[in-house]
């Protein structure tokens, strides 16, 4: 297979950028170029490129092109694959919901807690479940934190309990009333067959049960947690992948001085 | 006097190394003095007992709890085993499933003479001991007829959750060119007690570690293997509160790569660290007299610490890892000792202080098929740069000659990996490995370069924190939090209640044994 797949781009087209229907981008508005790669259960040969064009063109794809194919494997084929998208999305019409707090750095946020609390903002975190990863909840919590962004034991402010991971979600809590949080932080990294889902639901059962659950901030975090799936499961706020020490504390302590006021 | 590529001050690697042994040796006064739960469940698995109760509670915890519970374990296993022998005339399983069935109480037997139970013993230690050494002979014969690939062997893992699954994409794997097939465990089987039984289809995040896995999955690769004319070696891990219990699994059913790390489970598990230095241990006794090689764990020191302002405190621990390993009698050439490439991408000339860390960890320790992880931090999701990462740490692993060069995924930190990955992990490899085989040979580093000057600050460093270990003690180290910023209390973590000291009638065959042979 040679690499001189077609770049046309399929005869004429409006290639003024409309944000009611945007389309993915190659080299040129609404060309729709989409790159992706797959694996086919089936022998290498011209019926399996076929197929991976039939599929191509079933995802909604014109003119699709088998950039480069290889067998990994007796039976299982490898596609490398370029089409041109023919669905579009209205832009102007996306709502994302996202953690309301003003962004603040480390100083901004010690500053902020002196200002409005006026006293260390106590917080427990862990890993939950069977989960053993660490490096979401050092990222956050560790004095070190992670990508020059502090972790919440720097903090001047923040008195931060790292529980590390497989904690169970009845420890979490022992731990949290014993330490008085304000605010209980809790890690999944590991999401297959949605045990974080589990993981997560059941922590807000058992503080509803306990009465706990209106006087702590709950957040969840994790690289497939977003703010939507947090606030599903019942938490006050979710970050995924790419935040950091400073995005979970600036909303803590904002949270925390609207509960106060309220 | 070995030749330096990178001006290695051999004085101070001796130094470092004699500072190490006496480390080690100050903790082996400790180990020796005790048992533990784990490793009395491997001594029962080593004189044949195997399976389940009514309610699946493994039949070596069955025997093992019940001579806890009458608070007399300090005898060790083997003592009432022993007398039971004698008593029944019943190989050890018959008595384990009688005792499940409550119709024995085995610490009820009158003991007798040591003479007469280690004879009445004897039989079921040497069918072992004979079966391993066959499983030893398997593969070195697989070796010698088949051949293997050469070093850097290429280490990828499967993790379907699925063993039936793993097998498919384990042979996909070695047609690809991968020597050594890890199968991942399941989340949290190193905080188990006990090692669950049967083939697993449903794991999270891997499969567990059980004989029949370890069966099913060998059997795989005996077929790929006999099937390419290039043995392919299987890996699995033998940490956690099972230790001993996973290397004697291994050994019977011929797996030929363990992690197996001396200090991982006190730092990254929060195992009690009296526990885990006393199954190590044994573990490593096993290990070494199945020929199987052990994987150190320091690479992940890296995932918490800086790779840059902690890259001594990983050759420490290798220094360490590599003087208990050989008070447990296993080999130079099983000891695949551990280091990352984990520096920041964005670091100017980082990729010549993993040049740096890399040759210097080959030269010290020459004759160990080290184990070089690659990058997990900085990967992004990104995975084009992700490729690249691994590219460059493929570069290091060749130009540097390491023994197991684990692959990274361009899809670390997004999913486990999927056949496509494990294949453009491999090609990505391979091509380098192949383009740039001789480029180690060929190149030194330059008197007063960075290269030289990082290995001696490094080193340096190392000598200073072992020689602070030894003052210390490792206990005392470790509560300090020297390694990986964690710090770990000698009473706490899990797994101390089953730490027991030796009592007077206390016998482990095995160790006797199996490390004469070595």
């Amino acid at each position: 297979m040679s690499g001189l797949y077609s770049t046309e781009r399929g005869g004429e087209f409006d290639k003024a950028l409309d944000l009611k229907k945007i389309k993915p981008y190659g080299d040129t508005i609404n060309d729709g170029k989409v790159q992706l790669s797959f694996t086919l259960p089936v022998p290498w040969g011209d019926e399996a490129a076929e197929a991976a064009k039939q599929l191509m063109r079933k995802l909604g794809f014109d003119n699709p092109q088998v950039a480069y194919s290889k067998e990994l494997t007796p039976g299982f084929t490898f596609f490398n694959c370029y089409g041109s998208c023919t669905q579009t999305v209205d832009f102007t019409a996306i709502h994302v919901p996202k953690v309301a707090s003003a962004r603040m750095d480390m100083t901004q946020i010690d500053e902020f807690v002196r200002q409005h609390i006026g006293r260390k903002i106590v917080v427990v975190g862990a890993s939950t479940g069977t989960d053993a990863h660490t490096v979401g909840i050092d990222a956050i919590m560790n004095m070190k934190g992670l990508a020059g962004r502090y972790g919440l034991e720097r903090y001047d402010m923040f008195e931060a309990h790292n529980m590390g991971s497989q904690v169970s979600n009845e420890e979490l809590i022992a731990r949290a009333r014993e330490v008085g949080a304000d605010a209980i932080l809790v890690s999944q990294t590991v999401t297959q067959k949605d045990v974080h889902v589990h993981n997560l639901t059941e922590l807000v059962e058992m503080l509803e049960a306990e009465g706990l659950r209106e006087r702590v901030i709950l957040v969840a975090g994790g690289p497939r947690i977003s703010h939507e799936l947090a606030k599903e499961l019942g938490y006050d706020a979710g970050f995924g992948a790419n935040t950091y020490a400073d995005d979970v504390g600036a909303f803590v302590a904002q949270e925390m001085a609207r509960r106060t006021r309220a | 006097m070995q030749k330096s590529k990178i001006g290695l001050d051999f004085g101070k690697v001796a130094r470092a190394r004699k500072t190490a042994a006496g480390i080690a040796a100050q903790t082996q006064k400790f180990e020796e003095r005790y048992t533990t739960v784990a490793v009395e469940r491997t001594l029962c698995r080593l004189v044949g007992v195997d399976g389940v109760n009514d309610a699946g509670v493994p039949l070596p915890n069955v025997l093992v709890d019940s001579v806890k519970e009458r608070g007399v374990l300090s005898e060790g296993v083997l003592f009432f085993l022993g007398n039971a022998i004698v008593e029944t005339g019943l190989p050890p399983q018959e008595i384990a499933e009688k005792v499940a069935a409550g119709k024995l109480e085995i610490t009820d037997i009158a003991p007798r003479e040591t003479a007469q139970t280690r004879a009445a013993l004897q039989p079921y230690i040497d069918a072992t001991v004979e079966h391993i050494k066959q499983r030893r002979a398997k593969r070195e014969n697989y070796i010698k007829t088949l051949g293997e690939g050469a070093q850097p062997y290429i280490y990828v893992i499967v993790a379907t959750g699925n063993i039936y699954e793993d097998v498919v994409q384990a042979q996909a794997a070695a047609r690809q060119g991968a020597d050594i097939i890890a199968v991942i465990r399941t989340t949290g089987q190193s905080l188990l007690d006990y090692v669950p039984y049967g083939a697993t289809t449903e794991g999270f995040g891997g499969t567990y570690a059980t004989q029949e896995n370890f069966r099913i999955m060998r059997r795989a690769l005996d077929e790929v293997s006999e099937e390419l004319g290039r043995y392919v070696r299987l890996c699995n891990y033998c940490s956690g509160l099972c230790m001993p219990e996973i290397a004697a699994m291994g050994a019977l059913e011929g797996l030929d790569v363990m992690l197996n790390d001396a200090l991982y489970g006190i730092l990254f598990r929060d195992i009690n660290m009296q526990r885990t230095l006393v199954d190590q241990f044994m573990s490593r006794v096993i290990n070494g007299f199945a020929g199987v090689i052990i994987n150190t764990g320091e690479d992940n020191y890296l995932t918490t610490a800086d790779a840059v302002e902690e890259a001594h405190t990983v050759l420490a621990s290798d220094f360490i890892n590599e003087q208990l390993a050989l008070l447990a009698g296993l080999p130079e050439e099983q000891m695949g000792l551990g280091h990352a490439f984990e520096i920041d991408p964005d670091l100017e000339n980082g990729f010549l202080l993993e040049l740096a860390q890399a040759q210097m960890t080959r030269e010290i320790f020459p004759r160990a098929p080290l184990k070089y992880m690659p990058p997990t931090k900085f990967m992004t999701g990104n995975i084009f740069k992700g490729h690249l990462q691994d590219a460059l740490f493929n570069v290091v692993g060749i130009w540097t000659g390491q023994g197991i060069q684990l692959l990274g995924m361009p899809t670390e930190a997004i999913h486990t990996p999927f056949m496509s990955d494990r294949y453009l992990a491999i090609e990505n490899a391979r091509y380098i490995f192949n383009n740039m085989r001789g480029i180690g040979d060929e190149v030194e580093f330059c008197e007063g370069g960075i290269v030289r000057r990082r290995v001696r600050e490094v080193l340096d460093k190392t000598v200073s924190l072992l020689e602070r270990i030894e003052g210390e003690g490792l206990f005392a180290a470790l509560e300090k939090g020297l390694f990986a910023d964690v710090k770990r209390a000698k009473d706490g973590g899990k797994g101390l209640g089953g730490v027991v000291a030796k009592g007077a009638n206390y016998c482990n065959p095995f160790i006797e044994i199996m490390i004469k042979v070595c």
